[in-house]
């Protein structure tokens, strides 16, 4: 009986890509805005409280797919998720645990910051000196993701690659940021 | 034939048949049941016309069990039988309960870990116990009301409870012979009622500060659809704490030192939410505190005086409101709407400090006691098909991260906090030694580095796998997240295809063995024959009798000695055991024994007012 029943959406194909998925081109640069809107009229038919009362098993398959959706959606919606996802389309993976960036300038370059990072909480005015290292570290984040899109365009993928692995550094010192943020604020009255 | 049956996804079988659903808010001081009726939502009231179902279970002897308003009135009488703010307990651990300490003050029986077991006369209970008689006194009312058996309910959770507390209260739920159509956060639930109501778009920022506890979520709501950006709180913080910072204040004005014990302290609290009740409309508010049975303190606390008591607290949910919108991405001045819910935003200085941190006048149009009711009975209508064709969908997300143990103690998130549910997220872990053929894997979720310092959700092992050298096996570890927000686990080792999954029950959650025997139990107390009827008018008559009686030693007990004072003691105590018996004729002449030992006082009472009268006061004041 189950194979009777009305199947989910016509969306649920797990082998399609992202892109096919939300219906955007395959490119680095696509619209937010456009992305956002596929993903809610996916969501619309796929979502399982649009099953709450269906058989156990179409609750179970809609689960699954408003899942795939989501993580489709987390995955484009973001630079750096979206590059690396990218650049795996392509066969090309970022290995989290072996892969490292080799330009020692770079690397330098982030001890520094991160130094500059922990010296924060101790700075006379703690909130202005986190503004001005944020400020640095979104403009050089921001310059990663033009070189990432450069090489892309140019289908160099070696470069697009450790375009990637440096940003992984950046999103480290992100969510530091963050959580110098969380503990300033937290001190606040 | 059966085929024929299946129906489109939002469509009910027949359009002209409704099902009985309701939205059920399950709160620490009070809950509510709401329905959509003839297209509008409303909370359902008791025979009395109450709304609010105080969040209170009595235990009497002979299993009687009260709830709600009863139940309340005995609470400072009967402070070990009475429990409330169970909410508090749902979902923990004995090993938590000594953060929680004087905060629940009741009797727990000893034990080394597992559910929290609370002694009472009709023998131990659990928080998931207690939550399900709330469960079931509502679910009783709406039945009553809508004359019918309800097809499911949407039972709403603050947004910021973690799996093993979202798990007790659908155990809780099950054991109350509700369907759970769907958990649904609290301020998710606020944000439909407004939302659908005014059929708007924005950005929506929901302050919800309840009893005991604080959530904040940011939502953008877009044609129908409620997208929740972010959600952050505190799952212990709530107008309790600021009954207990008043209470700590009145008792060292008082000059009442250490442990005033369990009677006592109930009091005080009792006494604190008044006064924090009466600062709402005034600015100074009289106190009269009880030092012993017969000894008084009275003074007076100002609205200043509360504001910096109360303070720090309100600071720890606005610390939380940064963290949401720094989740979130938004900055504070793109919220086009503040929406106040919870009891305990009714508090002057909490509306004016949350409409600085926004800068805009929080919105407070539906009462923040029935809000989230509301909205949760609204889902639940479109939830059971009764609303083909409607728009509406949630996309919520997860509060806490999601990890796992990894070498070295340390954890390893797979789902990130404010990640969007329905998900399910992967990850490849391999064995540590050479011929390694098993591997515990451990849940966890909150957002520290340490596994000691997050919540524990359950242990399990992925056994039989080959042996092999260190390294080469392949464990490919799923967590499943449904829109409940409730976690399975599933681990497989890719070379081999040995499996294992648990739905994550918590180390201290309910087998479900010990639900069905609970279920079966429950069933057999259901007869209610005219017997029972009988003793019910008389409790009620009871319960009346000596709630005039502990309000009357409030006032005037120092118009009695400390014999008459033990006389009428002592006849209270009689009636309160008659009461909780299961004679009705006890309890009757129980209660005509308590009018005449009471006798004397009522007179001197009356002498009492007439002097203060004739002094030149109004007698009102005295009342």
């Amino acid at each position: 009986m189950s194979e009777q029943e009305a199947p989910i959406g016509p969306a649920l194909d797990f082998g399609r890509d992202y892109f096919a998925l939300l219906g955007q081109p395959r490119e680095f640069r696509i619209d937010l805005e456009a992305l956002s809107r596929a993903y809610r009229a996916l969501q619309a038919d796929l979502h399982p409280d649009r099953f709450a009362q269906a058989s156990e098993q179409q609750r179970r398959l809609a689960v699954q797919g408003s899942s795939h959706v989501n993580e489709a959606y987390a995955t484009l919606r973001d630079d750096t998720r979206r590059a690396r996802y990218l650049l795996s389309l392509r066969g090309v993976e970022v290995d989290d645990d072996r892969a490292t960036a080799s330009d020692t300038a770079f690397l330098m370059d982030q001890m520094e910051l991160r130094e500059t990072l922990e010296a924060v909480p101790e700075a006379a005015d703690p909130f202005a000196a986190l503004d001005r290292v944020t400020a640095d570290i979104e403009a050089r984040h921001h310059a990663l993701i033009e070189a990432f899109e450069a090489a892309w365009a140019a289908g160099d993928l070696a470069q697009a690659r450790e375009q990637v692995l440096k940003l992984r550094f950046f999103n480290r010192l992100r969510d530091e940021l963050e959580r110098i943020r969380e503990r300033l604020e937290d001190d606040l009255p | 034939m059966a085929l024929l049956q299946i129906s489109e996804p939002g469509l009910s079988p027949d359009p002209h048949q409704r099902r009985l659903a309701v939205g059920i808010d399950l709160g620490t001081t009070n809950s509510l049941v709401a329905t959509v009726r003839n297209g509008v939502a409303e909370t359902l009231p008791d025979e009395a016309g109450l709304h609010l179902l105080p969040s209170v279970v009595h235990y009497g002897a002979e299993a009687r069990v009260l709830v709600g308003h009863e139940a309340r009135r005995l609470a400072a009488l009967d402070p070990l039988n009475t429990l409330s703010s169970v909410k508090r307990l749902m979902g923990r651990g004995v090993g938590d309960l000594k953060t929680l300490a004087g905060h629940v003050p009741y009797d727990f029986a000893p034990g080394e870990g597992g559910v929290p077991r609370i002694r009472t006369q009709a023998g131990e209970v659990t928080p998931v116990e207690v939550s399900a008689e709330i469960l079931t006194a509502l679910r009783r009312r709406a039945e009553a009301t809508l004359d019918g058996d309800l097809d499911g309910a949407v039972i709403t959770v603050p947004a910021y409870f973690d799996d093993a507390q979202r798990q007790a209260t659908k155990d809780a739920a099950r054991l109350a012979g509700l369907n759970v159509y769907r958990l649904l956060n609290e301020p998710t639930a606020a944000a439909i009622a407004y939302g659908l109501d005014q059929g708007h778009q924005g950005l929506i920022a929901v302050f919800d500060l309840g009893g005991g506890t604080f959530d904040i979520s940011i939502l953008r709501l877009h044609k129908g659809i409620f997208e929740v950006l972010a959600t952050g709180g505190d799952s212990a913080l709530g107008g309790d704490d600021f009954d207990r910072a008043i209470a700590a204040w009145m008792m060292q004005e008082a000059g009442i030192e250490g442990d005033a014990g369990h009677r006592r302290m109930r009091q005080l609290i009792l006494d604190a939410c008044a006064v924090k009740e009466a600062l709402t409309d005034r600015d100074e508010a009289q106190l009269r505190v009880a030092r012993s049975d017969s000894e008084y303190w009275t003074g007076c606390m100002t609205c200043h005086q509360m504001n910096c008591l109360i303070d720090p607290l309100i600071s720890k949910a606005l610390s939380a409101c940064r963290r949401a919108l720094r989740d979130a991405g938004v900055s504070r001045d793109e919220i086009t709407d503040v929406v106040m819910v919870g009891g305990s935003t009714r508090v002057p200085r909490v509306r004016e400090r949350v409409g600085e941190f926004f800068g805009r006048e929080p919105r407070v149009d539906i009462d923040p006691d029935k809000v989230v009711a509301v909205g949760a009975a609204l889902q639940a209508d479109i939830l059971a098909g009764n609303k083909p064709g409607d728009e509406m969908l949630l996309l919520d997300v997860i509060p806490l991260s999601l990890g796992i143990e990894t070498m070295g103690g340390l954890v390893e998130h797979l789902v990130p906090r404010n990640t969007t549910i329905p998900v399910a997220r992967a990850q490849e872990f391999t064995t540590f030694k050479d011929g390694q053929t098993a591997m515990v894997l451990h849940v966890v979720q909150g957002e520290r580095d340490l596994v000691d310092h997050n919540r524990s959700l359950a242990r399990f092992t992925l056994s039989g796998i080959p042996p092999m050298v260190a390294g080469a096996a392949r464990v490919r570890v799923t967590y499943q997240v449904d829109a409940d927000g409730l976690l399975n686990v599933t681990a497989r080792e890719m070379v081999s295809g040995v499996q294992a999954g648990i739905e994550v029950k918590p180390s201290y959650g309910l087998t479900d063995g010990e639900i069905e025997s609970m279920l079966t139990d429950s069933r057999s107390h259901a007869a209610e024959d005219m017997q029972a009827r009988r003793l019910r008018e008389q409790q009620v008559e009871a319960d009346r009798v000596l709630e005039a009686l502990e309000s009357a030693l409030a006032a005037d007990g120092h118009l009695l000695n400390q014999g008459e004072l033990e006389g009428i003691r002592e006849a209270g105590r009689r009636l309160l055991e008659a009461r909780q018996g299961g004679d009705h004729e006890a309890i009757r002449r129980a209660i005509a024994e308590m009018e005449r030992a009471g006798e004397a006082f009522v007179a001197r009472r009356m002498n009492e007012s007439v002097r203060k009268a004739m002094s030149g006061h109004r007698v009102e004041e005295f009342e």
